[in-house]
């Protein structure tokens, strides 16, 4: 049996060929090494994400997120939900908090889940990863596994807003969070605390319906990494991960910049750290590819 | 009689009541201490100014402007970065009653039409929904293809570059044109949806007629 089992909600990001899949894949990796057992929701459903506002609703939004809760409890009794995806962690999370505070609300959704021939007897807890990593398995737990530290490489701790905001990690500041600049040390490469964007938004849905002013912020993301001598950029969340990354060419026909930073998921980093193949931690995911880390990657391991 | 004179004559000059019964979140309006720091802290405020922030938006809504508040572009430019709802120092839910608000000028047909965010926010939803799981591609091509087709092909072209990067990564599939991911259910999803509109709708009904 494995040390620590979750009821797993991936998030439609995550799928086969969607934008998110190298995070899935480089999440799979790192629970390998740290023996965390995911098991997938079966038949989850999609969460709605906050930019769903217009047609969702208050009742038909937290009714779906509650039908990933009743599918968890049906086949996965008793264990935590954990999500990979901060849109999909905060959607369900409110979603238990808003049902927890109002009896009516819990009533209806009851009888709306009826339809679909499901219930909710118990209210999961909802867990992001990170969550996981920091409170279940701690810093030093971690560390443990490291047997290629990511020794000389800069990276910009960019933790975005929904995996900060309204929730966050426990012990956290919203303005300052720590946590990821502790978890790129962690790895055994140089974090810089001193990131001022750190909690910038990065535009979320705007990206895609009115780029130019998520551009805009983007680009403030982008600049002060790089003016902080940062190699490479490292998120927890799949739109901050896309966002950065993908609209670099677009942010320098814009603004006659020259961006060319990679983005990446603290999972990969761990993934490389923890020994793994530039597979297992699907650098082959970057649309700009972590050339630093690919050539790490390609390194014997010290054992 | 549309959705909006329904409203509108029920509440007549109580836009702040009508707020606070249609509106998800309503009720905390008339918390608002008119600090600013939500519109402070807005980041697409600070880039590119809302035509109006939401501490304004709380006090056009005590002051009775109806037809400006639910007509204006404002709510549609939130982000949903959930920095003013950490900072106001009264605890409104502001990320909440901006959805709120723009869902409420949406349902009752007062929403600027081809605002761009409030377009991709009714067809995020029906995409997500649809299957029970987003499809990426029919997602960016709906939105591309919102002011016709000539325009369609032009935003495609503008956006071949990014595209072509995301499925040379594998990050996005061409062939989800023809399918894509969805859940097993989709009948069980959609008769618990219909449910959740009728349930929601009855509620809002019977707070008018209350």
């Amino acid at each position: 049996m494995a040390k620590h089992e979750y009821a797993f909600y991936p998030g439609c990001s995550s799928q086969k060929g969607a934008s998110a899949s190298n995070y899935l894949t480089s999440v799979e990796s790192m629970c390998k090494t740290l023996d965390v057992k995911l098991t997938e929701i079966p038949d989850w459903n999609c969460c709605g994400a906050s930019i769903g506002y217009a047609e969702a609703g208050e009742l038909p939004r937290h009714v779906l997120n509650a039908r990933n809760f009743a599918l968890s409890e049906k086949n996965l009794p008793g264990q935590e939900i954990v999500a990979t995806c901060a849109a999909c962690w905060l959607g369900a999370r409110e979603t238990r908090e808003r049902l927890t505070h109002s009896d009516t609300l819990m009533a209806d959704t009851r009888e709306a889940l009826k339809e679909a021939g499901l219930t909710i007897n118990e209210m999961p807890e909802i867990r992001h990863m990170v969550e996981v990593l920091i409170e279940d398995l701690g810093f030093d737990e971690m560390a443990k596994h490291v047997v290629r530290p990511l020794e000389g490489v800069k990276i910009a701790g960019y933790v975005g807003c929904q995996t900060n905001r309204p929730f966050g990690v426990a012990g956290e500041s919203f303005e300052n969070p720590v946590y990821l600049d502790k978890m790129v040390e962690m790895v055994g490469a140089e974090s810089i605390p001193e990131y001022e964007q750190k909690v910038t938004c990065c535009g979320g849905a705007l990206a895609f319906s009115e780029p130019e002013k998520a551009q805009a912020q983007i680009k403030d993301i982008v600049e002060s990494a790089y003016d902080h001598g940062a190699e490479m950029i490292v998120t927890p969340c799949p739109l901050c991960q896309a966002n950065v990354e993908i609209y670099q060419g677009q942010i320098n026909k814009r603004y006659g910049t020259k961006f060319d930073i990679p983005v990446m998921y603290y999972s990969q980093l761990m993934v490389v750290a923890y020994g793994g193949s530039a597979k297992d931690a699907a650098l082959n995911g970057q649309v700009i590819k972590a050339r630093r880390l690919e050539e790490i990657a390609a390194k014997p391991v010290k054992r | 009689m549309s959705a909006n004179t329904a409203v509108a004559d029920k509440y007549r000059n109580n836009f702040l009541k009508e707020i606070e019964e249609q509106v998800e979140m309503g009720d905390w309006v008339k918390m608002c201490m008119q600090c600013g720091v939500c519109s402070g802290s807005c980041p697409t405020n600070f880039q590119s100014a809302w035509e109006h922030p939401p501490q304004e938006i709380f006090m056009m809504i005590r002051a009775g402007k109806r037809e400006e508040v639910l007509t204006t572009t404002s709510m549609w430019n939130c982000t949903s970065c959930y920095n003013c709802i950490v900072r106001c120092p009264r605890k409104l839910p502001i990320t909440h009653i901006m959805h709120g608000i723009a869902e409420y000028a949406h349902r009752i047909g007062m929403a600027p039409k081809m605002q761009p965010t409030r377009f991709f926010s009714g067809l995020f939803w029906k995409n997500c929904t649809h299957t029970g799981r987003v499809n990426e591609l029919k997602l960016s091509m709906g939105l591309y293809f919102k002011d016709g087709f000539v325009q369609g092909i032009k935003n495609g072209m503008a956006m071949q570059a990014v595209a072509l990067g995301l499925v040379k990564a594998r990050r996005l599939n061409v062939m989800e044109l023809f399918g894509g991911h969805k859940c097993k259910d989709q009948k069980g999803i959609q008769s618990m949806l219909k449910k959740a509109y009728e349930i929601e709708r009855s509620r809002k009904a019977a707070r008018m007629a209350g």
